[in-house]
């Protein structure tokens, strides 16, 4: 009896140390960032580490959903997600207001992308970087000119077309096309979207989300619906790709960082945000992932050929055209449930 | 020395993180926000549940799933009943070919499916090149009902198999020699002793693949391109999108009751199934 007890306890701490020995180091030395899936240039995290002496724990999540629920169990320093959970992050409490004494490199941020509708004074969040929704295309194999929704419900294109498996976006560019807001509640037009989607469905391949961009690439598609980063590295890949945002408006989305009321060292989560608006940071950040540069100088920086190009850097007046998502349970149970019945029809 | 002390491990260890994570889905499920905000008790989500929507998504769940599993039973029958037989030279090998692929990652497994038969996957592109299909044409194996049922039985084949084989090979031989002495022809000693006497190893090979076929939502996700939704789908987007844990606790305990009450309708499963689980 007393082998098997001391045996389950030598057991017990073996776990107990596996669990906790990654804790044992000074968390005002620590930052604990939380990011997007491949959303940050190579080796920035390294040089923040080199330049303030921090050491950076770094995780990334495949969804702003994913991260809401993580972030109910783990403490982290920094978060960078979405505006529309920027949003429900500061309704809910969550996140602390910022000292800007500690974040000077804000005066960099563009001001287009200041007081957005999630953060109006500013107080709890930086813009990170933004992107918007559009269509990747094959030019050698699509040879209308691709200025609108449209394209993607002609039936010459049969089996070649991805859309979204992200309800919000797939609904918002079908609302768009059909001249509504992205955030309607409004049953007709709701009702308008899901015939329009209905109507679409046969002509689609399929419904993924970071897929898009290498079937596009691979020829397996000819046109999808992809985020304006993702479009930037395709076309990088394949000379015939482009991006077009649809002419009457499409869903642009800022990502910002927010340091979360449980962070444990918040001077350097704010040194983190400060360094990721250094303009040289921050122009590594967009060439490399190809998402919007937010911070003025950073974007002189960029090369030419991303800070030119019309797809990834659009001009103002389409941006004043276009909406971001705003989002709450209650929108989002609503979209679903149609969606679920766009779904179960085939 | 008390022998229950042996299980206690065990029983720790379901507690946490069997019986609890249960417990929890259970009180979700079993509840629906109040106008306030706060949970209470309520049958709201299972009334929602009912609706041809949702009955619609289970349906065809249940459907692909026991389509699968005929066709794993019709598969895996044979071959356990081949590699279970006394004089097949190179068993080991066999066991290895079947054993091998479970060493992989499902999603793995799966995603790899992709780059075969995609309509630019390389079988396309190989029949492409020997000329049997035109320069633009393909072959769309994916994207469908079909692409989603052979991943199934691609993935949960050797479910069926080894509780087969496990049974088959522990059967008695004197028994189906004395069969024989007594005059049955090879049909009559399959259909008298061998496969009575391995139904309990199909009991445990039907459970073990029904099972995660019908509540899978990574292969339907991934080779129809989200084409062809089963309620393992539209649970996960409940919790991701929707946000709503009651509505996707719920549509979880449709699911298990669902799956206990096809399990009950196989006769005296439990009982005969000894020895039949060997994983």
């Amino acid at each position: 009896m007393r082998k098997i007890v001391s045996l389950l306890l030598a057991f017990m701490l073996l776990i107990c140390t596996l669990i906790f020995s990654g804790c044992n180091t000074d968390p005002s030395k620590v930052v604990r960032v939380f990011n997007a899936s491949e959303y940050i240039g190579e080796d920035v995290i390294k040089q923040f580490e080199k330049e303030t002496g921090y050491k950076v724990v770094y995780s990334e999540f495949a969804s702003n959903e994913d991260m809401y629920t993580k972030i109910k169990t783990t403490p982290y320093d920094v978060l960078i997600p979405s505006d529309y959970m920027v949003d429900r992050l500061i309704r809910e409490d969550l996140v602390q207001p910022l000292d800007f004494n500690n974040i000077p490199n804000y005066k960099y941020v563009d001001e287009t992308f200041k007081s957005p509708y999630y953060d109006p004074d500013n107080t709890y969040s930086v813009p990170y970087m933004w992107s918007t929704v559009g269509i990747l295309y094959d030019s050698a194999k699509v040879t209308e000119e691709v200025n609108d929704m449209s394209i993607m419900w002609n039936d010459k294109y049969k089996g070649k077309i991805f859309m979204l498996d992200s309800v919000r976006d797939t609904f918002g560019m079908t609302l768009k096309k059909l001249g509504y807001s992205v955030n309607t509640t409004d049953d007709t037009e709701l009702d308008e979207a899901k015939s329009e989607l209905l109507v679409q469905r046969p002509l689609i391949l399929g419904y993924v989300t970071d897929e898009v961009k290498d079937k596009i690439i691979s020829g397996e598609g000819y046109m999808g619906l992809v985020y304006s980063g993702e479009a930037g590295k395709a076309m990088a890949e394949k000379d015939t790709l482009r991006y077009a945002i649809p002419e009457n408006g499409t869903i642009y989305c800022v990502d910002a960082m927010v340091i979360p009321k449980k962070a444990q060292n918040k001077t350097g989560a704010e040194s983190f945000i400060n360094f990721m608006h250094k303009p040289e940071i921050a122009a590594q950040n967009s060439e490399e992932t190809y998402y919007g540069c937010t911070n003025t100088e950073g974007l002189k920086l960029l090369p030419d050929a991303i800070k030119n190009n019309k797809g990834l850097y659009p001009d103002v007046d389409i941006l004043e055209k276009s909406e971001m998502l705003k989002s709450d349970d209650k929108i989002n149970q609503k979209y679903l449930e149609i969606w679920n019945q766009i779904m179960a029809a085939n | 020395m008390n022998r229950r002390w042996y299980s206690a491990p065990y029983i720790v260890w379901s507690l946490i993180f069997v019986v609890v994570p249960l417990l929890v889905v259970a009180y979700y499920g079993l509840t629906a926000q109040s106008a306030d905000g706060s949970l209470e008790f309520s049958l709201e989500n299972f009334k929602r549940f009912f609706t041809p929507l949702y009955l619609g998504v289970l349906w065809r769940s249940a459907l692909y799933a026991a389509i699968s599993t005929v066709i794993c039973l019709l598969l895996g029958y044979p071959a356990a009943m081949i590699l279970a037989s006394k004089d097949l030279k190179h068993k080991s090998v066999m066991m290895f070919l079947i054993v091998i692929p479970m060493w992989m990652n499902l999603l793995l497994r799966t995603y790899s499916w992709l780059t075969l038969l995609e309509n630019q996957g390389l079988i396309n592109q190989f029949l492409r090149f020997i000329g049997v299909l035109g320069k633009e044409q393909s072959i769309q194996f994916l994207y469908s009902e079909g692409a989603v049922i052979f991943g199934m039985v691609y993935n949960f084949l050797p479910f069926m198999i080894l509780p087969i084989y496990s049974v088959m090979s522990k059967m008695d031989y004197s028994i189906i020699n004395a069969a024989e002495d007594l005059g049955a022809n090879k049909f009559n000693v399959f259909k008298k002793v061998t496969f009575p006497l391995s139904i309990p190893g199909i009991y445990s090979g039907i459970t073990m693949v029904f099972v995660p076929a019908i509540t899978t939502f990574a292969i339907s996700s991934i080779l129809s391109g989200n084409n062809v939704n089963l309620l393992g789908n539209v649970i996960e987007k409940q919790f991701l999108v929707g946000n709503d844990w009651n509505f996707g606790s719920t549509m979880s305990l449709v699911l298990m009751i669902f799956i206990l009450l096809s399990l009950v309708i196989m006769p005296d499963s439990e009982k005969e199934s000894q020895g039949g689980m060997i994983i």
